[in-house]
């Protein structure tokens, strides 16, 4: 017997992309500053921004799940 | 009388500090005691319809939503908050009380009169109420799927995110406009006080993000990026303390970031000059991609807007559901001993939450100069 909503694990999707595009960025993150440890300051900036953008699309996909659980939408 | 010596020993600094951390966070603790106890009170007399387990999810979405007051501590009929002012434009006119009238109702059992009209709040939005009450004593038409029937007047009320949204406007207000002066006042000196605090910050929005993307036409579009970065910053920041002036969720109302894309698509769409509209409209590509990739840019136009009001909303409310989440934890398991690993973890996230606030207004910033750079460029570069 299964509960709970599809939404749920469509948010959960979202999730893993979110994951390995961050994970992604942080280890070339590390890479470029293990290379240049002068540049670490300017790397961990935009190491952060690349993150927000990533992370954004991420929940775009949980605001669709939110609208798409049974209840739909912001009850 | 001199206190400074106090300030002067590490230990005491930490002190200090640690004393301030731990009372917002148990602050926020203690704001949820509530449920459990009416739960368990009302376990012994209830209608069928109450569950008698922790509802994590309404709860959630209960705190995150608008309301009309400010809610400070209790449950129910014992609540103890700031009530606020309901304004309604009815078809028969305005209509204007407190929301004490609703005595802390939110299931529509307690019916509102004024001029005649009668107005019933379900969920914190307001209806007119039914001439009688249905099988569960609300005065209005619920069907299955808990859908009201009644009609709502328009609703003008100032809930939390209006008093909010005044509040911080009016207190950025202060702020810059005495920062401004005390540049004219003090010209040619160096600065002191809050305007050393906010002059590396404007420095930082007029080098980083401004003149690298409007390039020399920079000064006309500062006012209106420095208004979106300290606002959304203060607001998200707002937003995360827990007891009055911000108990309310304002950057995660997509009503407001909503009007904010809107400022932005407006700004840039007025400023664009014909090579934008030219990129749009005959694109640098083969003439037989037209038919695809005209409809994509003027899509275009519009997502990017779209896309900054839904970063920032989602981003501000996923925090916000963490935390909250998190916290409410200790209440489906039902144990003391789950408190610590919360509340740790609370305070984990919640300074990610202050990060995220801080990088988020940086990016709506970053993005619409961004937007208004691409409108505003000049000679096209082919």
């Amino acid at each position: 017997m299964v509960i709970g909503s599809i939404a749920a694990i469509g948010a959960g999707l979202a999730a893993i992309g979110a994951g390995i595009g961050i994970g992604k960025i942080g280890g070339s993150a590390l890479e470029g500053v293990a290379r240049q440890p002068e540049a670490a300051s300017k790397i961990q900036t935009m190491m952060l921004i690349a993150a927000a953008f990533v992370e954004a699309v991420a929940l775009f996909a949980v605001v669709v799940s939110f609208l798409g659980t049974n209840s739909g939408g912001a009850v | 009388m001199h206190f400074s010596h106090i300030l002067r020993s590490k230990k005491n600094i930490l002190s200090i500090a640690f004393a301030l951390f731990l009372t917002f966070f148990s602050l926020n603790v203690s704001a949820l005691e509530g449920p459990v106890a009416e739960e368990t009170a009302q376990a012994h007399a209830k209608e069928t319809e109450r569950k008698k387990e922790f509802d994590i999810s309404t709860f959630i979405l209960h705190h995150i939503a608008d309301a009309h007051a400010f809610h400070l501590w209790g449950e129910g009929e014992h609540s103890v908050g700031i009530p606020l002012p309901v304004i309604l434009w009815t078809e028969n006119g305005p209509a204007a009380f407190m929301s004490s009238e609703f005595h802390h109702d939110n299931e529509g059992k307690v019916v509102v009169e004024r001029g005649g009209q009668r107005f019933v709040n379900i969920h914190e939005k307001i209806y007119i109420a039914s001439p009688e009450a249905n099988e569960h004593g609300v005065f209005a038409e619920v069907n299955a799927r808990h859908e009201v029937a009644n009609k709502q007047p328009l609703d003008f009320s100032i809930t939390k995110n209006v008093f909010t949204l005044i509040f911080s406007s009016v207190i950025l207000a202060i702020v810059f406009i005495r920062v401004a002066k005390a540049y004219g006042k003090r010209s040619g000196k160096s600065p002191k006080g809050f305007q050393s605090l906010m002059e590396p910050v404007i420095l930082f929005i007029r080098d980083e993000v401004a003149i690298p993307n409007l390039g020399s036409k920079f000064e006309r579009f500062m006012p209106y990026l420095l208004t979106i970065f300290f606002f959304i910053w203060f607001n998200n920041l707002l937003g995360m303390v827990p007891f009055f002036p911000g108990g309310a969720n304002l950057t995660g109302n997509i009503n407001l970031t909503f009007v904010l894309a809107l400022l932005t698509f407006i700004i840039t769409t007025a400023n664009g000059n014909k090579y934008y509209w030219s990129h749009i409209f005959k694109p640098h590509v083969p003439w037989w991609l037209y038919p695809l990739m005209i409809p994509v840019e003027i899509i275009g136009i519009f997502t990017k807007p779209i896309a900054l009001m839904i970063r920032l909303f989602a981003n501000i409310t996923a925090g916000h559901i963490l935390v909250l989440a998190l916290l409410c934890l200790i209440f489906v398991f039902k144990s003391i001993f789950v408190a610590p690993v919360s509340v740790l973890f609370v305070v984990f996230i919640s300074l990610i939450e202050l990060l995220v606030g801080a990088i988020q207004a940086f990016i709506f910033t970053v993005l619409t100069a961004l937007f208004i750079g691409l409108a505003i460029e000049e000679h096209g570069e082919h």
